[in-house]
Formats: C-alpha cells, sequence, structure tokens
C-alpha cells in the first residue's frame, strides 16, 4: 500500500493506549510540538469503551454531513456499519491540524500533477501541521482525512485482531472481522468491547493495510447521515439549545458602523426591565444578560447608544468608488497566469466588458450563537465554530488562563457557509463569561444583529478584453479587484499574512481554458468593511465574471456556447463534466417560452458544469429546471454530495437573483429576511446532479457547486431574452416570478 | 402571571411575562428546544408549531393568547413514535444543517391533515414561508409527496 508508506514516513505510528473506562486507537506522531488530545501522546480517532465504539470527526458539522463520511471512512476499516458507531466532534487540538485546506492555497492549478506541483502541496502540510489549524473549511475535510482516517480504523482492527489471536491461540491470518466482533474459524466471537483493553497493550506486528476499493461496503454508497434522525425530531442540540443549570442568556448589540467606536451608551431604562441581571460592556457595544432570550433582547433595544463613525467610507457609490480606481498598478496583487502575449494580441476589434457583484451575508438559518461558562480557574465554551483551536488561543488571551484551562465544546452548527470561522461572537461571550462568573451564558445575536455585522464576501469588479479568433477566443485578459479576504479575516485574528491573496482571483485564473494569450491579474482594494469567507470565496465572484464573458464570446463568435467551451478546455475530466449536463438537460433542444444557459468553474479542484433553464411567464421570469455534474475523484458517498451540489446551487442562486448588502451612512441597509431574502420554495427548480469519478485525486464538495449557479442562469437570460445583465444581484435588472 | 396551556398532550402552567412569545416559552421556560429561533418576526418559518391544529409561528404568538389553547411541537408531532412527515424526512434523507426542519416539518404535517394529496403547486404554496439556506427544497417536496403516501396508506 503506497498511502501507508508515503504516510508513515513522514511520521505516524499506529498505536492505542487505556483512557480513562476504555480504549483510543489512533496514531501517534513522534516530533510532534504538540500535546495530546486524550492521553499519552496519542491522536485518537476511535475510542471504544464499555458503551461501544465512538469514532471522532475531528471536522465540524455544518450540514454538509462531515460527521457522516468521516465516520463511514473509519467504520469502513474496522468492517462496522454506522448504526454500530457513535460519532462525536472531539476536543479543540492541534493534533487534528487540518493540511489539506492549506494545501489548496499554492500557486499551482489543480490541473496541474507535475513534480513541482505535488512537491509544493505536499511542504505546505508542514506549515499548516506548526500552525495547528483545526480548520473546518475550503472543501478540504474529505481530500484531508480520507488516508488518515481509514488508516486509523485499520490500526485500531489490527491492534483488535491481534488481541484476539493472542486470547484465542489462533493465527492472526486466519481471524476475519464482521459487525464489531473478530471471528475465528470455529466461529468464536470475541467482541471490540471486550477485546479494547488487550488490544491497548497490542504492538502492531505490521503496518494496517487498506482495503481496497472492490472490498468496500460503505464508502462509495449512500449512507443515512448519522445526523438524520435527530435533525427530524427537534433533539439535535445545536448552541443555541445549551441547557445548563444556572444558566443565563444574552444578547449585544454593537456599532452597526463596522468596527466604530462606541462613544457612550444609556443602559438605565434597560437595567431597569424585568429579568434583566446587568448590562455589560463589549467590544464596540454592550450586552445584556438576563433571565430569558427573549428580555435581554427587550432590554437591548431599549439601550441608547451613541456610535462612532464607520472607519471606511459611508455609501455603496463610494465604497464602489474606490474599488472601481483600485485597477492600478500599484494595486496589483497577482499575475497567476500570463501565457502568450496578451498585450500584442489584444489589438483591432476587442471585445472590452465590466462586471460587478455586491456584498453578501451569509445569514445562516441559526444566528450567531455561543455559551461559555468561567468557573474555578476553567473556561469552558460551547460554540458551533469552524475554528475550535482558535478558540483555545482567544479563550486563554482573554482570560489571563493558561490554554490547557480552555475547553472547546463543538457544536451542531445552524449554518456555517464560513460564517462560523470568525471570533466576534466568541470573544463576546467570554467576555460575559468574566461578568457572571461562576455562571453558564448563553448568547444569541437577533437576525438584525447577525444580518448587520457580518464578514461579508466582497463586493467585486471584473474588466475583460477579449479577442476572437477563427470561432475560438485567442486572447482573454481577466482583472478583477476586491479587498481581501485573507487580509481582512485572518487580520481579525491578529495574522497577517504575507504575500498576495489567492482568493482575489479564485475560480478564474486556474480554469482549465487553453487561450493562446491568457493573462489573469487580481487587484487588492484597500480594506473597507470586514469581509470573510462566503460558501466558494472568490469563486463565487469570480465565475460569474468569467463564465459570463465566455457565454458572450461564444455569442459573438456564433458558436453554441457548449461547443465553445469544449473547444478550448482540453482537460479530460472538465470536458466531461460539460458533456454529462449537456446531455442531462437535453441541451440542445428548446421548448417555446424556454431558454437554457450554461457555466463551468473548477474550484477546490472541482470541475462543476451547471445548465439553468428559464420560462418567461406573465408574473416575470422562473427557472423551470437546474441541472449539474461534478467530479470529485472519488465519490466517497453519492447521496450526500448530491445534496451538497444542489444546495449549493440553491444558495449560489439566491445570492444571484436577489442577494445583496448595500450601505448607506456606514450601516448594511438590509437586516433580516425581508430585504435580504433567500430563495424560498416556489422559486427553487428541481434540481438534478451527476457525480464523476474521473479526477486523480479525491475533492470535497462542500463549494464548487456554487460559482456556475448565477453564471448559467445570466446566460440562460440571454438566450432567454436577449437581455445580457452583468451586474448583481439579477433581479435589478428582470423581474422573477 | 401563570398562564396554563396544552404542550403535546400534557397540562402545563408556565408563569412567565404574559407578551413572551409563544416561542421564548417553549424554549427557556420549558426547554422544548426543537422550536427554533430564526428571525423573530415571521419571515422564516423556523419556529413554525400547531396551534389547535393550525401551524403557526410561534414566535408571533404571545403566552397569554395560548391560554387554554393546545401547542404541538416537533417532540411531540409523533405522540411518541415517528410521525409519518418524519419518517419520509428520514428516508429522503432531507436535513442538512437541520436547524429550519423542525419548522419545515410542523408546515408539512399542518399542510397534509388539511389537504391529504396536495399538487406540486400545493406543496410549493404551503411550505413558501420556510426558508431552508442549506436548499433542500428539491428533498423537502419529495418528503411531502413521499409522507402523503405514507399517510394514506395507514
Amino acid at each position: 500500500m503506497g498511502t501507508v508508506m508515503k504516510i508513515a514516513r513522514r511520521g505516524f505510528l499506529f498505536g492505542s493506549v487505556a483512557i480513562l473506562g476504555g480504549v483510543a486507537f489512533g496514531w501517534w506522531k513522534f516530533a510532534t510540538p504538540y500535546g495530546n488530545p486524550v492521553a499519552g501522546g496519542l491522536n485518537p480517532y476511535v475510542m471504544i469503551d464499555g458503551t461501544g465504539v465512538t469514532i471522532i470527526a475531528p471536522r465540524a458539522e455544518m450540514g454538509q454531513g462531515v460527521h457522516t463520511t468521516l465516520a463511514a471512512l473509519v467504520a469502513e476499516e474496522m468492517d462496522l456499519t454506522l448504526e454500530q458507531v457513535r460519532v462525536i466532534h472531539g476536543p479543540a487540538s492541534a493534533a487534528y491540524y487540518n493540511s489539506a485546506v492549506l494545501g489548496e492555497g499554492v500557486p499551482f492549478a489543480p490541473t496541474d500533477t507535475g513534480w513541482l506541483a505535488e512537491a509544493v502541496r505536499g511542504a505546505m502540510e508542514v506549515p499548516a501541521k506548526f500552525l495547528g489549524l483545526q480548520i473546518t473549511g475550503g472543501s478540504s475535510s474529505v481530500p484531508d482525512a480520507f488516508d488518515k482516517m481509514r488508516l486509523a480504523g485499520a490500526a485500531a482492527r489490527s491492534a483488535l485482531v491481534q488481541a484476539a489471536a493472542g486470547r484465542l491461540g489462533v493465527p492472526v491470518g486466519e481471524l476475519r472481522t464482521e459487525g464489531g466482533f473478530v471471528i475465528a474459524p470455529d466461529g468464536t466471537r470475541l467482541g471490540y468491547v471486550d477485546l479494547a483493553e488487550a488490544a491497548a497493550g497490542v504492538t502492531l506486528e505490521s503496518e494496517p493495510v487498506l482495503k481496497d476499493r472492490a472490498e468496500w461496503t460503505l464508502l462509495g454508497k449512500s449512507q443515512p447521515r448519522v445526523d438524520a434522525v435527530a435533525k427530524s425530531t427537534g433533539a439535535a442540540v445545536y448552541t443555541a439549545d445549551l441547557r445548563l443549570p444556572g444558566m443565563l442568556y444574552a444578547t449585544v448589540r454593537t456599532n452597526p458602523r463596522l468596527g466604530g467606536a462606541v462613544k457612550g451608551y444609556d443602559a438605565s431604562v434597560a437595567e431597569g426591565m424585568a429579568g434583566v441581571v446587568k448590562v455589560v460592556p463589549v467590544d464596540g457595544g454592550a450586552a445584556v444578560i438576563a433571565r430569558t432570550t427573549w428580555q435581554a433582547m427587550q432590554a437591548a433595544g431599549a439601550i441608547a447608544f451613541d456610535w462612532g463613525d464607520a472607519p471606511y467610507p459611508a455609501t455603496s457609490a463610494e465604497l464602489g468608488a474606490v474599488l472601481a480606481a483600485s485597477f492600478t498598478e500599484e494595486r496589483r496583487d497577482s499575475v497567476n497566469r500570463d501565457d502568450g502575449d496578451v498585450d500584442r494580441a489584444l489589438v483591432g476589434d476587442v471585445f472590452e466588458v465590466a462586471y460587478s457583484v455586491p456584498y453578501l451575508a451569509h445569514a445562516t438559518m441559526e444566528p450567531m450563537t455561543a455559551a461559555a461558562l468561567l468557573k474555578d480557574g476553567a473556561l469552558t465554551v460551547w460554540a458551533g465554530h469552524q475554528l475550535p483551536t482558535q478558540i483555545l488561543v482567544e479563550g486563554a488571551a482573554l482570560t489571563g488562563l493558561p490554554a490547557e484551562a480552555v475547553t472547546v465544546n463543538t457544536m451542531l452548527m445552524g449554518g456555517g457557509f464560513g460564517r462560523r470561522a470568525e471570533m466576534d461572537v466568541i470573544r463576546q461571550v467570554i467576555a460575559l463569561a468574566k461578568a457572571v462568573e461562576g455562571q453558564p451564558v448563553l448568547l444569541t445575536w437577533s437576525r438584525e444583529e447577525d444580518m448587520t455585522h457580518d464578514g461579508y464576501r466582497p463586493a467585486a469588479l471584473a474588466r475583460v478584453r477579449a479577442k476572437l479568433d477563427g470561432g475560438k477566443i485567442a486572447a482573454f485578459d481577466f482583472a478583477t479587484c476586491s479587498s481581501s479576504v485573507v487580509e481582512s479575516q485572518a487580520g481579525r485574528l491578529g495574522y497577517s499574512v504575507p504575500g498576495p491573496d489567492g482568493a482575489i482571483v479564485q475560480g478564474a485564473w486556474e480554469q482549465p481554458y487553453r487561450f493562446a494569450h491568457h493573462r489573469v491579474t487580481g487587484y487588492r482594494a484597500p480594506a473597507m468593511v470586514p469581509v470573510g469567507s462566503w460558501r466558494s470565496v472568490g469563486a463565487s465572484q469570480n465565475a460569474f465574471f468569467h463564465e459570463s464573458a465566455v457565454d458572450e464570446l461564444a455569442h459573438l463568435a456564433g458558436v453554441d456556447p457548449v461547443a465553445f467551451r469544449l473547444g478550448q478546455i482540453d482537460h479530460g475530466p472538465s470536458r466531461k463534466v460539460i458533456e454529462a449536463v449537456a446531455e442531462m438537460s437535453d441541451w440542445g433542444t428548446r421548448r417555446a417560452g424556454r431558454a437554457k444557459g450554461i457555466a463551468f468553474c473548477m474550484s477546490f479542484g472541482v470541475p462543476v458544469a451547471e445548465v439553468i433553464e428559464v420560462e418567461e411567464t406573465a408574473a416575470g421570469l422562473r427557472m423551470t429546471g437546474a441541472w449539474a455534474a461534478a467530479d470529485v475523484g472519488i465519490a466517497l458517498d453519492p447521496g450526500n454530495i448530491e445534496a451538497q451540489v444542489s444546495g449549493a446551487m440553491v444558495y449560489g442562486l439566491s445570492a444571484a437573483i436577489r442577494g445583496e448588502i448595500t450601505f448607506a451612512d456606514g450601516m448594511a441597509e438590509q437586516s433580516t429576511f425581508w430585504d435580504f431574502e433567500p430563495l424560498r420554495m416556489p422559486q427553487c427548480p428541481p434540481i438534478a446532479v451527476r457525480v464523476l469519478e474521473g479526477l486523480e485525486r479525491i475533492r470535497g464538495i462542500g463549494e464548487p457547486g456554487l460559482p456556475p449557479a448565477a453564471p448559467a442562469l445570466a446566460n440562460a437570460i440571454f438566450a432567454l431574452t436577449g437581455q445580457r445583465i452583468r451586474e448583481l444581484p439579477l433581479g435589478k435588472a428582470v423581474g422573477f416570478a | 402571571m401563570a398562564v396554563s396551556f396544552t404542550v403535546n398532550g400534557q397540562a402545563r402552567v408556565v408563569d412567565l411575562p404574559p407578551e413572551m412569545p409563544l416561542l421564548w416559552v417553549l424554549r427557556e421556560g420549558l426547554d422544548l428546544t426543537g422550536t427554533k429561533f430564526g428571525c423573530g418576526i415571521a419571515s422564516c418559518g423556523a419556529c413554525t408549531v400547531h396551534l389547535d391544529g393550525a401551524a403557526v409561528r410561534s414566535c408571533q404568538v404571545t403566552l397569554a393568547e395560548v391560554a387554554g389553547a393546545s401547542v404541538v411541537t416537533v417532540e411531540g408531532l409523533g405522540q411518541g413514535a415517528l410521525h409519518a412527515v418524519q419518517e419520509a424526512w428520514i428516508a429522503a434523507q432531507v436535513a442538512q444543517c437541520g436547524y429550519c426542519q423542525s419548522g419545515q416539518i410542523m408546515q408539512a404535517a399542518a399542510l397534509l391533515a388539511e389537504n391529504p394529496a396536495p399538487t406540486g403547486d400545493e406543496i410549493d404554496a404551503a411550505m413558501e414561508g420556510n426558508l431552508c439556506r442549506c436548499g433542500t427544497y428539491p428533498r423537502i417536496r419529495a418528503a411531502v409527496q413521499d409522507a402523503a403516501k405514507r399517510l394514506s396508506e395507514v
């Protein structure tokens, strides 16, 4: 098994250790700078105690099904079913660092598997390890876990089998495993639970061997989600549902001019209101701690604040003007692609257009929520969070306690989409825990606070110049500009990241199109409104720019948009998703009063093509069909992948049609679901998804379904009406039913 | 002021401010946390419960208004077992983050109690007030149809 050898050389030893009331299996990492999340230096993914088998899936469940898929990696190698295991997130620990997320930051296109690209990707694992980032994001959980967690399961199985061999006096090779038992040739069955203690003392005789794909019984097949029943019965516990003895409930109000000062506030009315325990200052505002959340929210509305000015231009028009003025040499951030000689090629009859997209809120269904308890020199934080190890850092810094005195319980998230990688609500709840030391406090933001205090998807502009020759794009000069998400988001965590921000050009520079003269330039606008990772990050805007332009050029060339793309892409898996979606949508057939549009984007290494069909009705445009084809390399759970692609399309279409955060007087003008309204069921078209497995590497799928949605819809509208819309949201230019 | 009403078939007496929305009475007075807070202004449907059999947004109903009434939440929908709508939800693997699903399920159950065989358009219209940010709408549609079939076979 090549994979085992490759990982083993990097310094992993498999093993097990007795822990309180049970045994943990996983691997040891020698020369690790980290303490051990459980006991004795072992980095565990499996724990067996008297109650059964627990799998640690150290990535946060925000709806993407990651707990089910990660558990299946371990269960597969242990010959267990998912019904036989319990799945927990486990402790916040640097030992669960995510190497795949930084691997995607390297300046090599995902289609580049040459030795240099692979070597640099490998080297990037080193900083990820030393930073000790336990991140859920970047569609990286599955690529990161694919080897690690299967190996942990295989190691646990080997130890259990070896323990059984010792007990029965039967050679290891004659034993098999099934359903939580080691089974001898004579039919004797020894349960994993009974063998666990003996297995803790086993030194593995050989490296664990992974199953071949042909032997998989869970992986590669759609699995029932481990959280499906709890989420259909009201039993699932999100942070907001935590109930602890003596718990107090709180909410906050902070300056809606984000980052602006609080010149003062008058809480005298609020302090006298029923149920109010106290009003506490927090960074940028104040919090009310009360007996119930509703009383806290009522009282927060009664505080009179004197807010300071916004530290950025106060209106959308002014913010947009700064963006437009940022296409300058000194603001040039990256030129990741510069093939041929674009400047020489772009002469004569040149196609030249500009596109724009607005700021967007994440608007998770569960508003920001966190709970904390500071008691007896220890801090415990409960939160659905994408960066639990960062909470350890913040908790120690804000309380003065050593990091070992901080515990993080990662809860289910009522939606993440990148929003729950921010520390604002965490810092606030720790301040509240200090103010009511000894008592647990649950902080819940109002919807209005949530919508108006985001790290928004940045507004962005693009300028595209191109030249056609012989029905193809001969020269393509793509320039895009936005504030830097990495600069803004890392800055809020207290880090500065040197070098260009790949997110500014993500979803544009690495596309597998082959134009003879091809340049992609990213311009970094000044930091203005706080911006953050929004599902699919830079690809969310760049796919709209890129695929709208390619579509315009196809029509200009008089070539069918599918054939036009296929004529200029030679990457096999990318061609296949385009061909698949054309077939699924019956691309060549047009029904009266309807038209289809196509778009393609490779993001996070996953090629995705989508087609959307629209119809003109008396009430406005209506989407009548949506089709997607995506290639993830190895489809571990096809049903979940379908759900992720389909859901990401809906998230992208919500933004494409109506999504917009605008600013006036330094404040977001939209504050709830009436004015930042996602798609509702009647607007949602039927969606069909096909999952392909042509890529060489396994890829994650939480985000790549999103980017092609907006341009596919815009291209369909053009095909139907002849109206080319170059600015999102589309609903500003056309009416939707 | 103590208010008496029935929750999931049980008589309850709650001593909380009469103007407190039912949502918060359920969540923090009775620790029935399956009913979710999403917006507080009836724009998302996450807090949907049944009030005397009708689907309502519990953020818009005060404690005083439910005096003597019968309230059913997602915890009590199946009366100790899974309701056909919940079975259909699990079979269709609807939930992603799951936060909106209690409200979706309560809305769907109310629809089917009133209209046992809804058309696609009727399902869309009945479910319009329930937002889902994970985009599970296609599976919700299929699950409502499946639940209708399950209920008709009982």
